[in-house]
């Protein structure tokens, strides 16, 4: 029923189509050269606090960091998306900037700074490469109106942990479809196709952990 | 808007993943966005789905930036001004507003029948937005929609054969739904609604012959 749902259909986007093909062999390639997944046990570094030094005193540094850490990240996001490397590049580099600027927005008792940038580099996604518009609710920004309450920092910061958690205990087929429903290399259709619905599948503990995120951002 | 506390139809955990991983056309987009606007319960749920896509970017392996790729960010950075959105007040929930203005008395509606007017709004071709303004006590014309359909409500309220719809509150069809909404009594009800295949409203063609075909 999403039959209509593929991407790049989009007209205006031709100049894009033109090299979709050419990407998408690519990607097959850079994802059998390199597995997607990286194995890790111990707690990831949250990265709050060289955002916050972003923010308050332009501190190179703490961007640097960041920029290490997420650019990467974001430009494998992007090829995998279809886009080529040298407009992963570049697309990535602009997501850095919009870190830069809109790190007055972010707000440590709503997202991790993962998700944060995950939703910047998703909204860069859709409107450089689908060349679509991406409508969001105003209210919705990120913008703290006082300062955030350590409590909720750190609460955020344990569910957001128990839904990596979760998540790491997935079967391989399930998370591999989370990826490639996230990172787009299945369209809406497909994933409907395939499953249903991933979430509907998807063990219990996930849905928990979803859940208790649910409860703490209302 | 109203108190929107009442709202009894949300959108599913299939829109809001959809939402949040940026597959949807956007024409759902606009509708999930204009609801999260107005529904406290789903923007949770939509942050909830957006933290999954934090996980796993912190589990992507890393593509290799090119060697000067933070100096060039550094100076794109310097080059560029921090950007402060403004927030204008306005009847129409924000995200909808970016498509037809602030107000409501702006828009420039066409008749499609029975009184039922709409407008069509500029998005992408992969699916269809449009709002619908139904005058109290009129039902919108028979159409047969081949895909989704998602309904959500603005102003006032409709009924089908499934349940009533009040302002916030979001209806999804496919295309086995057959169904005839219509307008509370005592007000005129304005709906956002998406699909995902043409609609095929027909006001001058009989409604018996609509059946007939199966159309």
């Amino acid at each position: 029923m999403y039959k209509n749902f593929e991407r790049y259909q989009e007209p205006g986007a031709s100049s894009i189509r033109l090299t979709y093909a050419d990407d998408r062999e690519l990607l097959r390639f850079n994802q059998k050269a390199t597995p997607p997944a990286v194995k890790r046990t111990k707690p990831l570094k949250n990265w709050v606090t060289q955002l916050q030094q972003v923010q308050k005193s332009q501190d190179q540094t703490a961007f640097e960091e960041l920029f290490n850490y997420f650019a990467p990240r974001v430009k494998s996001f992007l090829i995998r998306s279809g886009a080529s490397t040298s407009t992963a590049e570049e697309c990535a580099q602009e997501v850095m900037v919009a870190v830069w600027h809109k790190a007055h927005l972010f707000d440590p008792s709503r997202a991790s700074v993962s998700t944060w940038i995950f939703t910047i580099a998703r909204n860069k996604n859709i409107d450089a490469l689908r060349k679509q518009r991406r409508p969001e609710p105003e209210n919705l920004t990120w913008g703290p109106e006082s300062e955030p309450e350590a409590t909720d920092i750190l609460t955020l910061q344990q569910e957001t942990e128990q839904l990596r958690l979760a998540m790491s205990t997935l079967p391989d087929q399930q998370k591999e479809l989370l990826q490639k429903a996230y990172f787009g290399d299945l369209s809406h259709s497909e994933i409907a196709a395939e499953t249903g619905l991933p979430l509907g599948t998807i063990k219990s503990r996930l849905r928990l952990a979803l859940n208790k995120l649910r409860q703490t951002m209302k | 808007m109203n108190d929107m506390n009442d709202i009894k139809h949300h959108l599913n955990d299939q829109l809001l993943l959809g939402y949040s991983a940026g597959v949807l056309p956007e024409a759902f987009n606009l509708i999930v966005a204009t609801h999260l606007e107005m529904c406290d319960e789903c923007r949770a749920a939509s942050h909830a789905f957006d933290s999954v896509g934090g996980v796993l970017l912190d589990d992507l392996a890393k593509a290799e930036m090119s060697n000067d790729a933070l100096s060039k960010t550094l100076d794109l950075v310097a080059n560029t001004r921090q950007i402060h959105k403004t927030e204008v007040d306005s009847e129409i929930p924000n995200p909808l507003a970016a498509y037809v203005g602030s107000s409501l008395a702006d828009i420039k509606w066409r008749p499609i029948g029975m009184g039922v007017r709409q407008v069509v709004l500029k998005t992408s071709k992969s699916a269809t937005a449009r709002l619908l303004y139904i005058p109290a006590g009129s039902v919108v014309p028979d159409h047969g929609h081949r895909g989704t359909e998602l309904t959500l409500v603005l102003k006032g309220a409709f009924s089908d054969e499934t349940a009533r719809f009040a302002v916030g509150d979001v209806e999804m069809a496919d295309q086995n739904l057959e169904h005839t909404p219509m307008a509370d009594i005592n007000e005129d009800c304005i709906c956002l609604t998406a699909t995902d295949a043409p609609l095929r409203f027909n006001s001058w063609f009989p409604r018996l012959a609509q059946r007939f075909l199966k159309i």
